[in-house]
């Protein structure tokens, strides 16, 4: 599972962030910074659907 | 005042959000209307349109076409000409300002607001729900349980804090709770005198600031507003006010209706009331799912260009409302979307709006809620609504309780 992020999508809503600090971090206007690059470790895939699921700008994907 | 208002004939075609019917059912209305009629209209207010669904609001809210404009974010009766802030700057940057200026005017404000810096405020917030609740329930305890979570709790939080942050006297509080009475709840009831607007109040509190300049990194919200520039020059002074009211009155009824509405829900639901107690993981699913289906903010916008919107003539000047708490409802966007799901794990919601005007006070807002709501389940044991016709929602375009009498009982 690898997982990428639309800067250009993003609005600050720090859904991602709150849900997952393993995967985001947030810079310091409040925009997500994804934390691992492709492949999301097993431990984290929950996580990381999760962060999909709840952001409201669509700007997180998952593919295989 | 409100009761004088013209009976609604039908939501469809003669919507006003300001009429006591609507504080009474809007969610059953917004549920009748995307059914049957999902832009509805009316001739109130010079003409306004009324979407319900979901998509449609992301996709006004997103504006990718330039069809809609920010210049005014209140639904009023008033020609709009303040010749000092004309667009795409508007009378309150960023929330009335449109791109390509609203990008830099927001950016001056980020930094303060973004999750990392408001974390920071959250002993004060939650050593200021205890306050509240030592007054509140020994007013209870000698007034046989009785006490009004809206009116001697949640409406006091969100003031306290953004007068600290803003670096305003925090006993002008009851003055801003007027102000913004006059602008958000009422803005068509009269003019006012100059002494009793927001304006004037704040000129002096700048002018106060400006005066007693504070050491780098110091300063309160007033102070950066002061010291940042924008295209390399300072900030004009209308700038400066039209920043500071927008900070003072966006975050006030906002967060009170939340708080508020919150606990009316968990007063009524005491299963819901049991996990948020017991279980801390579940409180942050929780938070988000109060703002779903308690969203307090509608916005609004001003055609800005004659276009077609489902099968529609919209022209140019009329009003657009953008009820998010609508959008959240929908349940072709949201699973069993009329329930509460204390742990609802997909929930894009829109309660801090959509697109480039995505609340800035939302990391805030969420820490004031959050805090707000631990402090009370964990101070206030067993508590119902002391009955549920004393509970008044108020109207306009921000949704929530203004009345909440509670009963506690000391002795569970
Ligand atoms: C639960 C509480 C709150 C809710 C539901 C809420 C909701 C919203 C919404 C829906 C918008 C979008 C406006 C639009 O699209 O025109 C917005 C914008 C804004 N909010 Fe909030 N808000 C809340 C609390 C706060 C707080 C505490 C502050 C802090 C001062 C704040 C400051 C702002 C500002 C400055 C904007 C304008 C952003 C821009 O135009 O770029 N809000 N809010
Ligand atoms: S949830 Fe979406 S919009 Fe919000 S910070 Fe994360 S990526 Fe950005």
């Amino acid at each position: 599972m690898k997982i990428s992020y639309n800067r250009e999508l993003c609005q600050g809503h720090n859904r991602c962030y709150m849900l997952a600090p393993e995967l985001f971090d947030v810079d310091d206007e409040g925009y997500a910074v994804l934390k691992v690059e492709g492949e999301v470790p097993a431990e984290l895939h929950d996580k990381a659907q999760l962060c999909v699921d709840n952001c409201p700008e669509y700007a997180i994907e998952l593919t295989d | 005042m409100s009761d004088t208002k013209a009976p609604v004939e039908d939501w469809a075609t003669d919507f006003d959000h300001t009429h006591p019917d609507y504080a009474a059912g809007a969610p059953a209305i917004w549920d009748d209307l995307r059914k049957r009629c999902p832009l509805a209209h009316s001739e109130r207010f010079g003409g306004m349109w009324v979407p319900t669904r979901a998509d449609d609001i992301k996709a006004i809210a997103d504006n990718d076409f330039g069809n809609y404009t920010s210049h005014e974010v209140v639904v009023n009766e008033y020609a709009n000409n303040d010749e000092m802030m004309p667009p795409p700057i508007g009378g309150a940057p960023p929330i009335t300002s449109d791109p390509p200026f609203h990008a830099d005017a927001r950016r001056l404000l980020l930094a303060p607001f973004a999750p990392k810096q408001i974390n920071k405020l959250e002993p004060f917030t939650r050593q200021y729900c205890h306050d509240l609740l030592d007054v509140a329930l020994a007013k209870a305890k000698d007034n046989g349980g009785v006490f009004d979570a809206a009116i001697d709790y949640a409406q006091h939080i969100p003031v306290r804090v953004i007068a600290e942050m803003l670096g305003l006297p925090p006993e002008d509080g009851d003055r801003f709770r007027t102000f913004i009475h006059h602008i958000i709840e009422n803005p068509i009831e009269r003019e006012l005198e100059e002494e009793e607007t927001i304006e004037y109040y704040l000129d002096a509190q700048i002018e106060r600031h400006r005066a007693n300049p504070k050491p780098e990194g110091e300063g309160d919200l007033i102070d950066h507003l002061l010291s940042v520039e924008i295209f390399g020059e300072p900030l004009s002074p209308e700038h400066v006010r039209g920043t500071v009211v927008l900070l003072l009155i966006a975050g006030i009824d906002t967060t009170w209706s939340s708080i508020g509405s919150s606990i009316w829900h968990l007063a009524q639901h005491p299963a819901d009331l049991e996990r948020f107690r017991n279980e801390p993981d579940v409180r942050i699913f929780a938070i988000e799912e109060f703002l779903r289906l308690y969203a307090p903010v509608t916005m609004a916008r001003r055609v800005a260009k004659d276009h077609e919107l489902r099968g529609q003539q919209l022209k140019q000047g009329d009003w657009m409302l953008l009820p998010f708490p609508a959008g959240n409802r929908d349940p072709e966007a949201f699973e069993d979307a009329d329930q509460f799901i204390i742990d609802r794990q997909k929930n894009r919601h829109g309660a801090f709006g959509l697109g480039i005007h995505r609340c800035l006070g939302s990391n805030l807002a969420r820490m004031e809620l959050a805090v707000a709501l631990e402090v009370f389940t964990e101070r206030v044991d067993d508590f119902e609504l002391l009955d549920p016709a004393t509970v008044r929602f108020s109207t306009g375009q921000i949704r929530g309780p203004r009345e909440l009498p509670l009963k506690v009982h000391f002795d569970a």
